[in-house]
């Protein structure tokens, strides 16, 4: 199946000289869930705003659904729906009118029924009435989000939907998004939060200092999360592994030099006391061990460093 | 076209001029009878006719241009201005339409404001002085195309401008004081020969001029030219507007 969004070396340097993002490529799937996790400047609302069309592109392509974003714009943005990351909202017009507004720059006639379905999806229909000015943030960004989906994008791209939000807005925007998914909307979503996008995200991308460091499925990706590794180093070169060391899945590294364990963990055991038990019924010494995790949990230490 | 979109944007912005109705219209109905009281009755009364009209008729065309000129350019400027301020700018930006649609629905709202504007202040007028318009048709040409072609400049001021300040900038010093100067109030060649001349290079006594022709049959400046300058001012209009979506000028980053 074709893909949904297409991104191919996609770079953006402002005019002050910064450069936002470098050499970006990405393929997000029709019907995902993508998370896109970033510490603060990494460039994902960059990325986010030019697939929508609010900044230039330097350099790359970009398809949405199949059109480019450039040469074929109508076509690109009448697929996609955007809750921007600050709170713009307009401020003497009413919920509803806002909400209709929005589906008609799409090129929609008018539809209440469907405006209605909206309101009422984000508890906004007791409110259709009133000035967008008097309601508070988080009413706001629901009015955001109904402006999103008031003319039915194929894709949804939320940025940073739950800052600032308290713990039922986030869980009712959770039950949205999945309800989306489920009619087959691909939903883009940046967040800062590992735990947000263990929740919620089908893939997960992790983006740096403009460029995307790693895309993965979220299954794997928890998978690896876990994972540290054993290095023994071996005072002499081994050849071949003893058949009693079979079951451990050890690795040979640096020319036999060392022997590489890799364990769980969030296994209910290690293995590692067994893995030992083992190596000296087989005659085999070490003079030197050391573990490191996996270098995705070096990412995520990051990540979460900066967050602090 | 998208005209959906057109016309969601022409109706929100209509939405916020009948919101403000009472200080939208009001104020111009007042200023109009204040201008009246002052320039037609105090002075007109010592004023003799200009050019066979009566002083305080002859000052309708220039009191309607006046209202036109700063009501399509404060409407346009601030029409498109707001968004860029608040943020609200994303949204047009990332919507499917086309330049054109988005200057036809903003540029669209501003120009029929200043119109129906001028409409009142005409029909304020009637209340003071017996109205006899000549070229009726060649009045409503004039009419649209100034409120269309300022209302276009103030669209360019409005993206152009990064602050409130400069927003009223253009307006206060420029366009208040060519419209003052422009005859508004008294014809040119009342001016002695020098301010005659300098009153030329003013692009307000052009179409003062030719609105004042439709209403009496008579002109400042030929028609011809009248016509060509605000054509020419039109096409500057449109060039910039274009050059501006063409780049994303203070638009786009
Ligand atoms: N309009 C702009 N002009 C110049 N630099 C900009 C502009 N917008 C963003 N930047 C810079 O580009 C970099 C990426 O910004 P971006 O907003 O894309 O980051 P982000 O990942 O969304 O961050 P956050 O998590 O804080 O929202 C930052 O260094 C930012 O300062
Ligand atoms: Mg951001």
């Amino acid at each position: 199946m074709q893909p949904i969004i297409e991104i191919e070396n996609l770079s953006k340097t402002y005019a002050s000289g910064l450069a936002a993002l470098s050499e970006v490529s990405l393929t997000i799937r029709r019907g995902e869930i993508f998370a896109l996790l970033g510490p603060n400047g990494a460039g994902k609302s960059t990325l986010i705003n030019i697939v929508c069309g609010i900044v230039t592109p330097s350099s790359g392509r970009v398809r949405a659904n199949g059109h480019d974003i450039l040469s074929d714009y109508r076509a690109a943005r009448g697929a996609i729906g955007l809750v921007p990351q600050e709170l713009t909202t307009d401020a003497f017009e009413t919920v509803w009118d806002t909400v209709s507004f929005t589906r008609g720059l799409f090129g929609l006639r008018k539809d209440p029924a469907h405006i209605e379905r909206v309101l009422r999806d984000l508890s906004l229909w007791e409110k259709r009435d009133s000035r967008i000015m008097t309601l508070s943030g988080g009413m706001k960004r629901r009015v955001l989000i109904a402006k999103a989906l008031s003319h039915e994008p194929q894709i949804l791209f939320l940025d940073e939907p739950t800052a600032g939000v308290d713990v039922a807005l986030r869980q009712d925007m959770w039950r949205l998004v999945r309800r989306l998914r489920e009619q087959g909307v691909t939903v883009i979503l940046t967040t800062h939060y590992i735990e947000e996008a263990e929740e919620m995200a089908d893939r997960v991308g992790v983006i740096r200092g403009g460029r995307i460091i790693l895309v993965e499925e979220k299954a794997e990706l928890m998978r690896k999360l876990g994972r540290k590794q054993l290095t023994l180093q071996l005072p002499a070169p081994v050849e071949v592994l003893p058949d009693s060391l079979a079951g451990f899945g050890l690795e040979l590294a640096s020319g036999g030099q060392e022997l590489v364990y890799t364990y769980d963990t969030k296994g209910e055991r290690t293995g590692i006391t067994g893995l030992l038990t083992a190596l000296s019924a087989a005659g085999i010494r070490f003079s030197d061990l050391n573990t490191s995790q996996s270098s995705l949990e070096d990412i995520f230490v990051d990540l979460v460093k900066e967050r602090a | 076209m998208n005209w959906h979109a057109v016309r969601a944007i022409y109706g929100f912005e209509m939405a916020r001029f009948w919101r403000t109705s009472m200080q939208s219209i009001l104020a111009p109905v007042i200023s109009t009878s204040l201008y009246f009281v002052v320039f037609g009755a105090a002075i007109g009364s010592r004023v003799s006719a200009v050019d066979g009209v009566p002083y305080g008729l002859f000052i309708v065309p220039g009191l309607m241009m006046l209202a036109l000129l700063t009501q399509s350019i404060s409407n346009a400027s601030f029409g498109i201005y707001f968004p860029r301020f608040a943020g609200t700018i994303y949204e047009i930006l990332s919507a499917p339409i086309s330049p054109l649609e988005v200057v036809l629905g903003y540029v669209g709202a501003a120009a029929s404001k200043s119109i129906l504007i001028g409409l009142i202040i005409l029909a304020t007028s009637a209340l003071f002085v017996p109205l006899h318009i000549e070229h009726p048709f060649w009045m409503v040409v004039f009419l649209l195309l100034t409120a269309i072609t300022f209302s276009l400049f103030g669209f360019v001021i409005g993206l152009w401008a990064d602050g409130f300040e400069k927003l009223q900038l253009v307006p206060l010093l420029i366009v208040t004081p060519l419209t003052f100067l422009g005859g508004s109030f008294y014809a040119i060649d009342m001016l002695p020969p020098f301010w005659r001349a300098v009153s030329l290079f003013n692009p307000v006594v052009y179409l003062i001029s030719a609105f004042r022709w439709s209403f009496f049959g008579k002109a400042d400046v030929s028609l011809g030219v009248s016509v060509a300058m605000i054509g020419l001012f039109l096409a500057v209009c449109l060039g910039l507007v274009t050059y501006i979506f063409r780049t994303g000028y203070r638009l786009k980053s």
